[in-house]
């Protein structure tokens, strides 16, 4: 029995409520507790801040990024961001360590340790290629894990939806999800993954997808009411249509609109909408390309149905990687960057290319401002969680970079007297003040994400939840986020400690200890008769269609590290 | 009698899934379904002569030890190396090319995969233009023209025809080969080519020369194209180039005759830009034909672990990668290595002379099911367990799509995996004494 004190601790812990009071915490076998005994090891915080473990609930941490890795081997060498980038050599405690927007799996759980992160969620799982991904997670060490399995361009689900069979969908998504081993139901351009099987792409939501009959709005709507009928814990997690393309805004508010019928089966949010950044451009073209921001927060501050997530850009090299094919298709054309692309059968699309955001060009600096804007009109930080949609945006490692961005203002306009007069024109940050202060961070690193895929042991310091613990080098009331930024970003970009499970992970920046996290996983369960209906039709497509048998399609086992499985019962 | 369905081959990279293999009293009584390659290993695994202890040079001779003793004196070698090349491991699982990784990272070994003589400049060409591609499924769904371009799958995968490519049928492909055009591009008239609708014979090492071609005219510029290239008639190209911009979904499947020849890397890095440039008028992607089972494993774990997919130096104790300076034979014709452990490959038949020649100066450490080779030049010998027969674990298909191999039947071997484990533990065990 281990039993930690960690005394004056200025907490800060939205879902309680409290907003950096000092206290103590208690933790004993890797959870937080009303008390300890006095053989407690003690840690001094010394009045530090001090919040639960930060949740990234969408980065692209396994999977797809090791192609990002492959065809970027350039990236193994960037140190842009000194002690969380870059070639590290292994020591006692450590493996090696490469990269910065595409690290290798060590560094990725070490560098998010370090940032006082440790849970993070994977932004998409093909189904087929569902293995690929647990076997990185694997070996990505400290962190919790979980990840979205997508469904969006899926043969079965838009066959079941044409023809009318929302069970049979339901018993299907579950099927999948179990397949895969995922945590909830991921939709990237609805119907658009199919069409770039033939190098198309759908328009908007009602462009129907080829040889299909169905709609982008129908696949959103019927997955929407089978994510409540399975009870999921976790609502959809929707990358809109036409993502990248300016005007975009109104097809984003048009989704987000078609949500609002949606019927909750449990206390959290109908839509996520993800890296929504990308997808709140107005204009007509690139040449009058401009904000389309204050347009989407509008609509989100009178809307309660839904959640969503930044995709904040960092100035610099990144590497984008989504299911969307055609838009990487055209990013790879419009950049003449390298291309890759692997479409997978009966279920999806996917692609990725390199770029580099440049404060100088004026697309990439509205760009830059629209994520912040976001995050700064939209009233409720319940609504928002802070991503740069790793490594799409930039790379995870710059969030305490970003941090700065949302708290100072000072800061921002250090950054806009770069920008050319035609961006200034563009956007409308130069005219928002408001700073988030420490507390509005939290909501959106932690207590947003606890919310919103239902984890209460997680993203809080409530007595019972996991002792996921990030202590930073700051004394709230003793600093001035809008004129200190330096500091800020310093304490963020190496925790104090961080603690996982009650374990001292890492000291004054430093990797103490590497234990392994576990993988959350939904097993929706699914009346028989119904599920045997959906298996006769999914026989069918492995018979004819998949090149690999429904016996070896399903993730093994074998394949979890410390699973814990969250069951839920579907109502039929 | 068991029969064991769905059993994953661990042959070529197309990987099938689809054996059924009958064992009684532990021993494989039938096979069903695979190809005459995939069959002679399960079948041959029983009928060739294994290494059948331990063993180690004494005197010039292998004689047999004990494994304990075998794994002292391997890890003694790993030890006492300043400059090790760990290389092979394309035909084993997944998890035992994570292990070999990690002994690599701790020994400060330079690792590298079967892909240094095979489908190496492939990495390299995706690292120039990237790589667009796609699971085999959507060629069997969709592809209406298909080439095989240096490549020869009757020979060296020989299922892959009927089950992702010219034969096979899915749901816009119901015709199957019928509604299929399939073009073989290549030196001489391949038993391939001799099932193709379209054979285009080309001078070899010219390749780069016919792709530049294809992307000029398919660019608007066919203007510039002289009466022949590649030894191929312009009128021919010109129809080539018709027919895949007419195409509904082309795929391109390209071999060692690409990734070997003249211009290497340059010709998959030309035929990725050719990719891109058809997708403006159809669709298009490209899949090399990955030989060993698991060479796209290699890759793969590698990737993930060093950021790097072969020809990874870890003498600054994190990854280097340079191919041309940190490839297995680049080490090896410079002299480098002070020994060498090699799992799962045959360099001893494989590499060049002077590469060999070294090979045969320093202390090698083989682990291997069967003799070969590279056995005559090894110092240390570790027989080995038959991945997806004898041990389970995973591999990746050619289109990087993850299977679990099965363990069929029982075995006195140790896995390659418990191999790489113990041997790990002892060198520790030794660092630590020192």
């Amino acid at each position: 029995m281990s039993e930690i004190l960690i005394k004056n601790a200025s907490v800060c812990d939205p879902v309680q409520g409290i907003n950096c009071e000092t206290m103590d915490i208690c933790i004993k076998d890797g959870k937080i507790v009303e008390s300890v005994s006095s053989n407690a090891k003690v840690i001094d915080a010394e009045g530090r801040l001090t919040m639960a473990g930060g949740f990234d609930g969408h980065t692209h941490s396994a999977g797809k990024i090791n192609v990002g890795r492959f065809i970027n081997p350039n990236d193994a060498r960037k140190n842009p961001v000194p002690g969380l980038s870059g070639q590290v050599a292994r020591t006692e405690k450590t493996r090696a360590q490469v990269g910065y927007n595409t690290p290798n799996t060590y560094a990725i759980g070490y560098r998010y340790a370090k940032l006082g992160y440790t849970t993070i969620c994977e932004a998409a799982i093909p189904l087929l290629a569902a293995r690929h991904t647990h076997e990185e997670f694997k070996e990505i060490p400290i962190l919790d894990k979980m990840g979205l399995s997508l469904f969006g361009s899926n043969w079965q689900v838009m066959e079941y939806i044409r023809d009318k069979e929302p069970e049979k969908l339901a018993a299907y998504v579950a099927w999948g999800l179990r397949a895969s081993r995922g945590y909830g139901i991921k939709i990237v351009n609805p119907g658009g993954g199919e069409a770039w099987g033939w190098g198309k792409n759908v328009s908007g939501l009602y462009d129907p997808v080829p040889n299909f009959d169905v709609t982008p709005a129908e696949i959103l709507m019927s997955l929407a009411e089978v994510n409540e009928r399975l009870k999921l814990p976790h609502s959809v997690h929707v990358h809109c249509n036409n993502l990248g393309k300016p005007g975009n805004y109104a097809t984003t508010i048009e989704t987000m609109k078609l949500f609002e019928k949606i019927k909750l089966s449990r206390d959290r949010q109908a839509l996520h909408v993800t890296h929504v950044q990308f997808n709140a451009y107005a204009g007509t073209s690139w040449r009058n390309f401009e904000t389309g921001a204050p347009m989407v927060a509008d609509y989100v501050n009178g809307a309660d149905h839904l959640t969503f997530d930044l995709g904040q850009v960092i100035f610099g090299p990144a590497v984008t990687m989504t299911a969307d094919g055609p838009v990487e298709y055209a990013n790879a054309r419009m950049l003449h960057e390298k291309w890759s692309n692997q479409d997978v059968e009966l279920e999806d699309a996917s692609g990725v290319v390199p770029l580099f955001y440049s404060p100088k060009s004026f697309v990439n600096a509205v760009q830059w401002a629209i994520g912040l804007e976001l995050a700064l009109l939209v009233k409720d930080p319940w609504k928002v969680m802070f991503t740069t949609d790793s490594p799409n945006g930039g790379s995870f490692v710059n969030y305490p970079e970003a941090f700065t961005y949302l708290m100072s203002a000072k800061r921002r306009e250090e950054v806009i007297s770069g920008f050319s007069n035609m961006a200034l024109d563009r956007m409308v940050l130069p005219g928002i003040d408001r700073e988030l202060d420490f507390y509005e961070l939290a909501i959106m690193t932690r207590s947003t994400q606890s919310k919103m895929y239902s984890r209460p042991e997680k993203g809080n310091l409530k007595a019972g939840s996991d002792a996921d613990i990030a202590i930073y080098d700051i004394i709230p009331g003793q600093i001035d986020p809008s004129t200190e930024y330096v500091k800020v970003k310093k304490a963020f970009s190496g925790a104090a400690y961080t603690l996982k499970d009650g374990e001292i992970v890492v000291k004054d920046g430093e990797i103490e200890a590497t234990p392994k996290g576990r993988i959350y996983w939904v097993n929706a369960k699914v009346p028989s008769p119904i599920d045997s209906a959906m298996q006769k039709d999914i026989d069918i497509k492995f018979r004819k269609y998949y090149t690999v048998s429904k016996a070896n399609y399903m993730v093994e086992d074998v394949y979890l590290q410390k699973p814990v499985e969250i069951a839920t019962e579907g109502v039929f | 009698m068991t029969v064991i369905k769905d059993a994953v081959c661990s042959f070529c990279g197309s990987l099938c899934d689809d054996i059924t293999v009958t064992v009684e009293n532990n021993k494989i009584t039938k096979i069903e379904n695979a190809c005459i390659l995939g069959h002679s290993k399960f079948v041959g695994m029983l009928e060739h002569d294994r290494i059948e202890t331990p063993m180690i040079r004494k005197d010039g001779e292998l004689v047999s030890v004990s494994y304990e003793e075998a794994i002292e004196a391997a890890a003694k070698i790993l030890v006492n190396s300043k400059r090790t090349l760990s290389y092979g491991w394309c035909s084993t699982s997944c998890e035992t090319v994570s292990g070999a990784i990690q002994l690599a990272e701790e020994t400060g070994s330079v690792i590298d995969s079967t892909a240094n003589v095979c489908h190496g400049p492939t990495a390299l060409s995706a690292q120039e233009k990237g790589s667009p591609s796609a699971t085999l499924g959507e060629i069997k769904n969709r592809a209406d023209v298909i080439l095989f371009w240096g490549c020869n799958p009757v020979h060296a995968h020989p299922r892959h025809m009927a089950r992702y490519s010219s034969f096979s049928k899915g749901l816009f492909t119901e015709k199957g080969r019928r509604g299929r055009k399939m073009i073989v591009l290549d030196v001489r008239k391949t038993d391939t080519a001799k099932l193709a609708d379209k054979y285009v014979e080309i001078e070899q090492g010219s390749d780069l020369l016919l792709v530049t071609a294809l992307r000029s005219i398919i660019n608007g510029h066919g203007d510039v194209i002289p009466e022949t290239v590649a030894g191929v008639p312009k009128a021919e190209i010109l129809e080539l180039t018709e027919t895949l911009e007419n195409a509904k979904f082309v795929c391109i499947f390209f071999g060692m005759g690409v990734t070997q020849s003249r211009s290497k890397y340059k010709n998959g890095d030309a035929m990725s830009s050719l990719i891109s440039d058809l997708n403006q008028h159809t669709k298009a992607v490209m899949i090399g034909m990955r030989g060993h089972y698991n060479v796209t494993g290699f890759g793969q774990v590698a990737t993930w672990e060093t950021g790097f997919p072969m020809a990874i130096d870890f003498a600054r104790g994190y990854p280097y990668y340079n191919p041309g300076e940190t490839g297995a034979n680049d080490l090896l014709v410079r002299e480098e290595p002070g020994a060498a452990i090699i799992a799962a490959a045959d360099p001893g038949a494989h590499f060049p002379q002077k590469a060999v020649r070294h090979l045969a100066r320093i202390p090698v450490i083989q682990i291997d099911p069967y003799p070969n080779p590279t056995t005559e030049l090894a110092d240390v010998v570790f027989p080995a367990a038959v991945v997806g027969i004898e041990a389970e674990g995973t591999a990746y298909r050619m289109d990087a799509i993850s299977l679990r191999m099965k363990k069929l039947i029982d075995s006195k071997f140790k896995t390659d995996e418990e191999i790489i484990k113990d041997l790990t533990e002892k060198v520790r065990e030794l660092k630590r004494g020192a």
